[in-house]
């Protein structure tokens, strides 16, 4: 996991690497500093050194500082610069992934959880890794390069260091491994004091139109109270960490005063090395305390790495590697030959089940059935949202997975059900069509998809900018600039997922005649509930339950269909009656 | 994971996270209003207060020991085997030890004190917060994002959280840590002091400017990163489309100049950020360099004793280490207080106003009509009045609605019902239909008093609505909203939402009246499948099944259905047609929908257009008029 991370380090390896290094430099300076100052007691002030040697080591000690403040602000500089681009890297290496998705590895993950990939989890591991290149390089050298100086100072006192660190050490283990799952339980019985919430906030108007508020509040404080007890269970136990750090040092400090004096005393032994001793081993212990905090944070980051690996490991669940580059649609003809098709390749699972169909170049197909019956799931087969699971779907007179993916939707234009306009002008949402369309032909679909008239009433026409997902516009209008984006495409065949369900039958008819007038030539699939949208076109498919129930002319099926018939009159009941 | 177990330490900067640079406006009465919730705990917090002190002056009381262990015992013990001064030496040891015994332990206690504190100051405000927002009227709902609301649980507490149980004590004691060290300092060599007070200008001087910078390209960084997630947002929503029209290169290129630019402030941001630590440590080195070399040299003239020098080289280490924790937590316990600040904000909002009196009680109704309390549920209720001269009135609840000029708006100077006058007999249907933004919702929130009439009357029963207590009115309504939400739990759960006591065998039955009987069985667990985030394994139109069934085992004299069954497809709509006349058997009900098959039946259909009641009468009438209803039905004119 840790390795497939790294290969994102890419252009900033170097940093990465001067990053610790430069802490190595800052840490063997700090280190010489006590060592420097023992000197001066020792030599300078109580031997023959005098006044011109402590000036002269006093003066080594300052250049030394100020070099390895020079060390520390460059390790931090290359930490985040490595840092923040090793989060770029990640970011844009998801984020392309994510693009080569299909829609089924879309549908795995959910929109919501891969925006969190992209961004907490990135943030995360981001704080993360600039950490460990500092500290997790920082704590371990310092704590070997202080127990070095140590016992090249006295090996014999430097014994206290063989007692007092594995103590601390296995306190330290001990709690973390103690307080880690008490964390984990803590952490749960705060999501779920969230989600409640969470779903109090949403459900605000339920809960006030059935006067819930007690039975909510009840929930509440049962949760609160989880939280309340699993917190104190989880942080009693992590306030050890402090005073067993003090305990610990200030057991060390007294045996060294103990110890090392009575070797000052012996003569064995000099004052300023005994103060130096004194920071080594503060450093020392101070450097144990950094690396159990670096290890929590790091168990606690865990879960986003793992999050992000999963998706980036991820395999598109389908590709096009064995289409034929130069291969090209034909016309705007669709078969389907014994299709069946489920969203987990579960034979048992079908959502559609032997799909036949032949549908010529240029005419126009609805699509009708209950929610549920895969309406939209058998048009998506088109353009290879989906592959089948059985059979194939030839279009354009070869299998739809002969072709480039690219060659074939922009052939196959499809206006989603779920539709979505995106932050920018209208001109340019509708340029997603064709990015090379000239104004008179967005102009064009715009007035063939009946958005033009609305479009002009605007203040800034073509101009007007859209807020993120088009929430300045009507639902109606939404569909008909959706319409006319798909349009710009220029397609063989288009197909439209309930694309009018908010539009008035007035404009529904009118762009109907459109596409019969002008788009002759292109192949129309249109899925609609109501009747009235589809019961001119050359034929209907009645669906139901993923099965082909009828696939006839209106007048046809509304003689021999029965569920035609029960659609028909469920609709036509006190609307028409009356005409 | 945004709730890290530890306090961050220089992996971020002193201006972290999107909220971190929004500053606490009244400082001290947000800290005095923390403080009210600690009241029960006062012993306990003076306790930890004198805790806190013991133990910083242990840590600074014990390095001042080592000037005199130096100069009082080892330097003249050197070459010298004087017992006297031995034991002496001794009982300093040993003085020592309990000293650092008392710190160590004084440590815990605090420490331990405080987190029993925290964890409950926290239940108390978050207790104290929820009550509030079940209080508070829709309105504040309307004018508030969930995401606003869910913050103030999830960060603002948090923080509040993190501060509470390890700030809060770390800054006290660091603080009283620094007060201690520089007094000892003084006392030990005003000469030497006055390099520390050099030094400390040195380091407040770096941390105002690197800090100053880091913050500034921190805000920048923040508004990169909210353009960068942005993006990702739109994109990752509208990855769907952007496959089908295959522009994933071109998303890609926008998406690569977006998280470049990104880098680039937020390299920026964090340079500052990673270089403030090493600059205040290693100016601490320099400064304990100095002091050596100077200290040294006093020494060596004779002006201050060995151990002087040495025990004030190790307090410049304790300086400054307590001045870059608090420089560190400065900014977690500000951001805290800020978001302290937002919650009691929310504390303060004025709650639902509720003056009425008049309560619903549930009576057995004689062959004559008399009324009679009762205590138990007869499926009959009253309205109970207690008049003035302290007699009792009882109502019969029939749910006769009348509407007498009401004007409305949701904000003060737009209003969106203009003089809606209307009555709903006993049983009636009555229907609404028109444009979004006709009006056609408010007046049911109306007449629940999700808001209250400025201007005209509503009542039910001949009772003024705002007569009547909230919470019983609303129990004698039973809704199914235009956006159907489901809570986290069972199904069975979920519909028995709507009457708590209902029997398994009661919520089956009301599902089998929804048409949800079937569906739900075909679920996984049946009635005991857990419905998770919102019910998203549902489709649209199986929660709106679920909701009409949440109504249903309500059983109340009146019902309200907006947009009840717009998800559902015609022909299911026609199956359940049954159920829901069953359903709306006997109760006076209002229902808003979009499609005019659902509302055909109805005894009244209001057609409303910009706030006003334009045409009324039943289906046949109006299709008579051949006015705008007419239209409608015709498909004339779009519905948006």
């Amino acid at each position: 996991m840790i390795k497939k991370l790294l290969s994102f380090l890419g252009e900033y390896k170097r940093q990465t690497l001067l990053a610790p290094l430069m802490v190595v430099g800052e840490v063997v300076l700090e280190l010489m500093i006590p060592f420097l100052m023992a000197r001066i007691v020792d030599y300078g002030i109580q031997g023959e050194g005098g006044i011109s040697y402590t000036i002269k080591v006093g003066l080594l000690m300052i250049v030394m500082a100020f070099f390895a403040l020079v060390f520390g602000a460059l390790s931090g500089k290359y930490a985040a610069e490595a840092g923040m681009g090793f989060a770029k890297n990640i970011r844009s290496g998801l984020f392309k992934k994510i693009q080569s998705y299909s829609f089924s590895n879309v549908d795995k993950f959910s929109t919501a959880s891969l925006v969190t990939r992209l961004t907490t989890d990135i943030t995360n591991t981001q704080n993360s890794f600039m950490m460990v290149v500092r500290m997790a390089v920082r704590a371990p050298i310092m704590l070997i390069g202080a127990t070095i100086m140590a016992v090249s100072i006295n090996s014999r006192l430097s014994l206290i260091f063989l007692i007092s660190i594995p103590i601390l050490s296995i306190t330290l283990y001990l709690i973390g491994k103690n307080a880690h799952p008490r964390f984990l339980d803590m952490l749960e019985k705060y999501d779920a004091l969230n989600e409640k919430v969470q779903d109090f906030i949403v459900n605000i108007r339920v809960v006030k139109a059935f006067v819930r508020e007690k039975h909510e509040k009840e929930k509440f404080v049962a949760n609160a109270e989880q939280v309340r007890d699993a917190q104190l269970k989880a942080e009693k136990l992590v306030v050890l960490n402090m005073p067993i750090m003090q305990l610990t040092i200030y057991t060390s400090i007294v045996a060294i005063i103990w110890f090392g004096g009575n070797m000052v005393i012996d003569g064995t032994f000099n004052i300023g090395e005994l103060s130096s001793f004194i920071m080594y081993i503060m450093q020392v212990l101070i450097s144990l305390m950094m690396i159990s905090m670096i290890f929590i944070m790091l168990i606690i980051s865990r879960a986003s790495f793992s999050r992000i690996i999963e998706a980036i490991e991820e395999e598109p669940a389908l590709n096009d590697n064995n289409s034929d580059p130069n291969l090209d649609l034909n016309d705007g003809s669709i078969h389907f030959n014994q299709v069946d098709f489920s969203y987990n390749e579960d034979p048992n699972n079908l959502v559609l089940k032997n799909i036949n169909l032949s549908i010529q170049s240029g005419e126009t197909i609805g699509i009708i059935g209950g929610t549920g019956s895969s309406k939209t799931t058998l048009v998506q087969l088109i353009p290879r949202l989906y592959d089948v699971l059985n059979g194939e779907i030839i279009v354009g007179g070869h299998n739809v997975k002969d072709y480039r993916l690219k060659v074939l939707r922009d052939q196959v234009a499809m206006v989603l059900q779920k539709n979505v306009l995106f932050t920018g002008t209208i001109k340019e949402n509708l340029k997603w069509g064709n990015e090379h369309a000239t104004d008179e032909e967005v102009i064009e679909a715009a007035k063939a998809a009946q958005a033009h008239d609305f479009i002009s009433s605007f203040p800034n026409g073509y101009d007007t900018e859209l807020g993120q997902g088009g929430v300045n516009v009507s639902g109606g209008q939404k569909q008909r600039l959706t319409i006319a984006r798909a349009l710009l495409k220029k397609p063989k065949i288009i197909i439209l997922d309930d694309s009018t369900s908010a539009v008035d039958t007035a404009t529904d008819a009118a762009i109907r005649q459109v596409f019969k007038e002008k788009l002759e030539d292109v192949t129309t699939l249109i899925i609609a509930q109501r009747i009235t949208s589809v019961q001119d076109a050359d034929k209907i498919i009645v669906l139901d339950n993923g099965e082909i129930n009828g696939f006839d002319t209106h007048e046809h099926l509304l003689k021999t269909n029965e569920i035609y018939q029960e659609i028909y009159q469920s609709q036509s009941k006190g609307v028409n009656e009356d005409e | 994971m945004s709730k890290s177990i530890e306090k961050d330490q220089s992996a971020k900067g002193p201006m972290s996270g999107p909220k971190g640079h929004r500053m606490p406006n009244n400082l001290g009465l947000t800290i005095k209003r923390i403080a009210s919730y600690m009241k029960e705990d006062k012993w306990i917090l003076l306790i930890v207060a004198i805790s806190i002190l013991l133990s910083s002056l242990a840590n600074v009381i014990g390095i001042s020991f080592l000037q005199v262990v130096i100069d009082d015992y080892l330097a003249p013990l050197i070459g010298n085997q004087d017992s006297q001064l031995m034991r002496g030496f001794i009982s300093v040891i040993g003085l020592i030890s309990i000293i650092y015994l008392v710190g160590a332990a004084t440590t815990y206690l605090f420490n331990r004190l405080m987190v029993g504190v925290s964890t409950r100051t926290l239940y108390k405000i978050r207790l104290d917060l929820f009550t509030k927002m079940e209080a508070l009227p829709i309105k504040y709902y309307d004018t508030h994002t969930h995401g606003d609301s869910m913050s103030l649980y999830t960060n603002d507490i948090d923080t509040l959280r993190q501060v509470l149980s390890n700030s809060v004590t770390n800054f006290f004691s660091s603080l009283i840590t620094v007060v201690g060290v520089f007094t000892m300092m003084l006392i030990f060599s005003w000469q030497l002091t006055i390099i520390v007070v050099l030094m400390l200008a040195l380091m407040l001087f770096s941390v105002k400017t690197i800090g100053g910078k880091s913050a500034t390209f921190f805000i920048q960084q923040q508004q990169e990163l909210g353009r960068v997630n942005g993006y990702i947002e739109e994109m990752i929503e509208g990855q769907k489309v952007v496959k089908v029209f295959s522009r994933q290169e071109k998303v890609l290129e926008e998406f690569e100049v977006l998280n470049e630019e990104l880098r680039v402030n937020a390299t920026k941001a964090n340079i500052f950020a990673n270089i403030l630590m090493p600059i205040m440590g290693n100016l601490s080195y320099i400064h304990y360099a100095i002091t050596a070399m100077i200290g040294g040299l006093f020494a060596i003239m004779g002006t201050l004793s060995l151990g002087t020098v040495i025990a004030f080289l190790q307090f410049t280490r304790n300086f400054s280490m307590p001045i870059t924790q608090i420089s560190q937590q400065l900014n977690a316990v500000l951001t805290a207080l800020a978001g302290a600040e937002r919650i009691f904000k929310v504390i303060d909002e004025q709650p639902e106003f509720d003056q009425g009196h008049v309560t619903m009680v549930p009576v057995e109704v004689s062959q004559s009509g008399d009324l009679t309390e009762v205590d138990f549920r007869t499926g009959e209720f009253a309205w109970k009045e207690v008049m003035p001269d302290g007699s009792i009135s009882y109502t019969q609840v029939k749910g006769n609605v009348v509407f007498d000029n009401v004007v409305f708006g949701y904000e003060e100077d737009k209003t969106v019902l203009k003089g809606i006058s209307l009555y709903a007999k006993p049983g009636q249907k009555i229907a609404f239909v028109g444009s979004t933004g006709a009006g056609k919702t408010t007046i049911t929130n109306l007449i629940n008093r999700f808001y209250d009439v400025p201007s005209g009357n509503i009542s039910i029963d001949h009772i003024e609505i705002n007569k009547i207590r909230k919470s019983d009115l609303r129990r004698a309504l039973s809704m199914v909203l235009q956006d159907t939400h489901l809570f986290t739990g069972t199904v069975m759960e979920n519909i028995r939402y709507g009457r708590l006591d209902a029997t398994d065998e009661e919520v089956i039955a009301a599902a089998k009246l929804a048409n949800a009987d079937s569906f739900i069985r075909h679920l996984k667990d049946g009635y005991q499948t857990v419905l998770k985030s919102d019910g998203g394994t549902l489709s649209q139109g199986q929660r709106q099944l679920l909701a009409i069934a949440r109504a249903a085992v309500a059983e109340t004299p009146v019902l309200i259905l907006d947009e009840a069954t717009s998800s559902i497809d015609t022909r299911t709509e026609a199956l359940i047609q049954k159920g829901m006349d069953r359903l709306m058997e006997g109760k006076t009900s209002f229902i808003i929908a979009h499609r005019l098959s659902t509302v055909r039946s109805a005894n009244a259909i209001m057609v409303l257009e910009h706030g006003k009641i334009i045409e009324r009468g039943d289906h046949d009438q109006l299709i008579e008029q051949r006015g705008k209803y007419y239209q409608l039905s015709a498909g004339m004119f779009e519905l948006t």
